[in-house]
């Protein structure tokens, strides 16, 4: 057994017991982290706080939630908004932060893209980061149904339909994830278990997954350099803390970071006392009818570039965008066959693609709001081929690419 | 197995244990999703077909679906029997032909809406288009609409049983199985 002594103060008790000043040292203030970086830096931060807002407001939800199919309407329209006292404020930064959450994560995407920050070493990152995005697509998708609104229920048919495969006609598997021929009550509490219990879970181990990619290659920074952090960090803790190119996480990085943080929450609050509307669809606010499809059915906003290349080519076509889409983000270390890292604006063509790349995504996300029809669809598919024919272009064009 | 030490020999028979525990345990966590017998046991609708309107859509419901009924008018019997293609999909009783068909969009399950004046449905989620008969017009919906399996019983129309005139429908490859 391990030799104890009698403990000075709570800190060495603790400290004998759980080596606390060790896992200080590791986590915060020897884990180091470049100095030339900027506030696009601070959005995984900011993530980590939108994730506590979500987790905080949905276990308030979670009290007087009821996933029943003859209750759930009225438990989350009178219940939360009307009866419990500040329940709309949970429902509210919980809707809001449904939807800025993704906001966030694109940018943290696209930062990374741009400078790179998936290459060498630090593929494992990228990739736990997009398995990240997709446990987030189903955490938004399965809470969007539970408030058992007209978009919960037809959502929740369309996008069980899209396993059928098209041409399979896999008509078992559709209802075996339903439980039902349509969405019912079976439906609604297997989502109501996924979003309050699986997913969350999966998310979090995929968060421990994401951090800990983190740690060997470490964050990436605005040039892209190759910092050799054993040197960096001895010439930091000598005292040589200007010459040195790192600085300690916490709490040099931190103060910075939670600066960040506060303007977000400022805009965050903002949203949710004067602006929450926009993360909550009226048409919801008809109760679940199977009977009566609404006159147009799009999803939130975060997928409409994904559903919006589904939209335009028929079924079975459609599944294989849709599915393309899906998961090509993953390969992008993959497919990236420049051996630079260094921002998008020094490599090229690279950056003519980035920025292409931004902009398509941003057209699909506007073409997939509006009604399919007319001059919508036809830019709706040419949006579409864009982003597969930007992908099929990527290996060649960064192949191209010269050594910087 | 001759080289293997008794511990090598303890991780393999706990790993057969392990993996038959988990083979079972996965078929038991798939059959836990089944819709239940009660679920299916639901799943029948008798519809009286002697008060339905010419060119008049009516939906009824069936297994929680909006099962469409539209009895054809002169003008549509006139382009159906133009059609073998349409014709097949409808169903007679008594003397009066029938569109009865699921009315969700065989695209990605939507409700399309009925226009009686050109006779034919529109889906507004993604612009798929149908005629009198719920053969579809327009991509992308990859077929008409399907049509529920059904036994006719005099004036009456059974959902959820299989009749003769459903087999030959399915046989023939104008609906597929729902």
């Amino acid at each position: 057994m391990a030799h104890f002594t009698k403990a000075t103060s709570v800190k060495d008790w603790l400290n004998q017991r759980l080596a606390v000043e060790k896992v200080e040292k590791v986590m915060m203030s020897e884990y180091w982290i470049p100095k030339n970086i900027n506030f696009l830096w601070a959005m995984g931060m900011v993530l980590v706080i939108t994730f506590t807002l979500l987790l905080v407001s949905g276990i308030f939800l979670l009290m007087y939630y009821q996933p029943n199919v003859n209750l759930a309407f009225d438990s989350v329209n009178y219940t939360i908004m009307r009866e419990v006292d500040f329940g709309w404020l949970w429902r509210h930064v919980h809707g809001v932060a449904a939807s800025v959450v993704f906001l966030i994560i694109y940018i943290h995407m696209f930062t990374g893209i741009y400078y790179g920050s998936y290459k060498k070493g630090r593929e494992l990152i990228w990739i736990s980061g997009m398995l990240l995005f997709v446990a987030f697509s189903a955490e938004a998708f399965s809470g969007y149904m539970l408030p058992w609104g007209q978009m919960s229920y037809w959502a929740g048919m369309v996008i069980t339909n899209l396993f059928s495969g098209g041409s399979l006609h896999a008509d078992g598997l559709v209802e075996w994830i339903r439980g039902d021929y349509v969405p019912a009550q079976a439906f609604l509490n297997r989502f109501f278990m996924l979003h309050v219990l699986l997913v969350p879970l999966a998310i979090m181990g995929l968060i421990g997954l994401h951090f800990g990619a983190l740690r060997i290659p470490h964050v990436n920074n605005q040039d892209g350099e190759e910092i050799d952090f054993d040197v960096e960090s001895k010439k930091y803790l000598a005292g040589d803390k200007a010459g040195s190119k790192v600085m300690r996480f916490a709490n040099d990085f931190m103060s910075k970071d939670m600066m960040v943080v506060g303007i977000y929450l400022i805009f965050f609050f903002y949203l949710v006392f004067f602006h929450y509307d926009f993360a909550m669809d009226p048409v919801n606010f008809d109760p679940a009818d199977g009977l009566k499809t609404p006159a147009h059915i799009y999803p939130e906003w975060y997928f409409l570039w994904s559903y919006e290349i589904l939209r335009p080519f028929s079924t079975n076509v459609g599944l294989i965008a849709f599915a393309f889409a899906q998961v090509i983000f993953v390969l992008l270390p993959f497919l990236d066959r420049s051996p630079n890292t260094v921002p998008a604006s020094r490599r090229g063509l690279f950056r003519i693609w980035f920025w292409a790349m931004l902009i398509d995504m941003i057209v699909l996300t506007s073409m997939g709001k509006v009604p399919p029809s007319g001059i919508f669809s036809t830019i709706g598919l040419y949006a579409a081929l864009t982003f597969i024919g930007l992908w099929i272009a990527l290996p060649f064009i960064t192949k191209m690419e010269k050594k910087v | 197995m001759k080289n293997s030490s008794r511990r090598g020999f303890m991780g393999k028979a706990f790993g057969a244990v392990a993996g038959v525990g988990a083979v079972a345990s996965l078929y038991a966590m798939k059959k836990s999703w089944d819709p239940l017998p009660s679920v299916k046991a639901a799943g029948f609708a008798t519809l009286d077909m002697s008060g339905y309107k010419e060119n008049e859509l009516v939906t009824e419901k069936w297994r929680g679906k909006p099962i469409f009924v539209l009895k054809q008018n002169e003008e549509m019997l006139t382009k159906a029997k133009a059609n073998p293609k349409e014709m097949d999909r409808l169903i007679k009783i008594g003397d009066s032909y029938f569109m009865v068909c699921v009315g969700l969009c065989t695209h990605l399950g939507c409700i399309p809406g009925y226009n009686p004046d050109d006779e034919s449905f529109l889906c507004a989620c993604h612009g798929g288009m149908y005629d009198f008969s719920g053969d579809v017009t327009k991509a992308p919906p990859p077929r008409g609409l399907d049509i529920p399996p059904f036994k006719i019983d005099g004036n009456k129309l059974v959902l959820g049983e299989e009749g003769p005139e459903y087999k030959k429908m399915l046989e023939s490859g104008t609906t597929l199985k729902v």
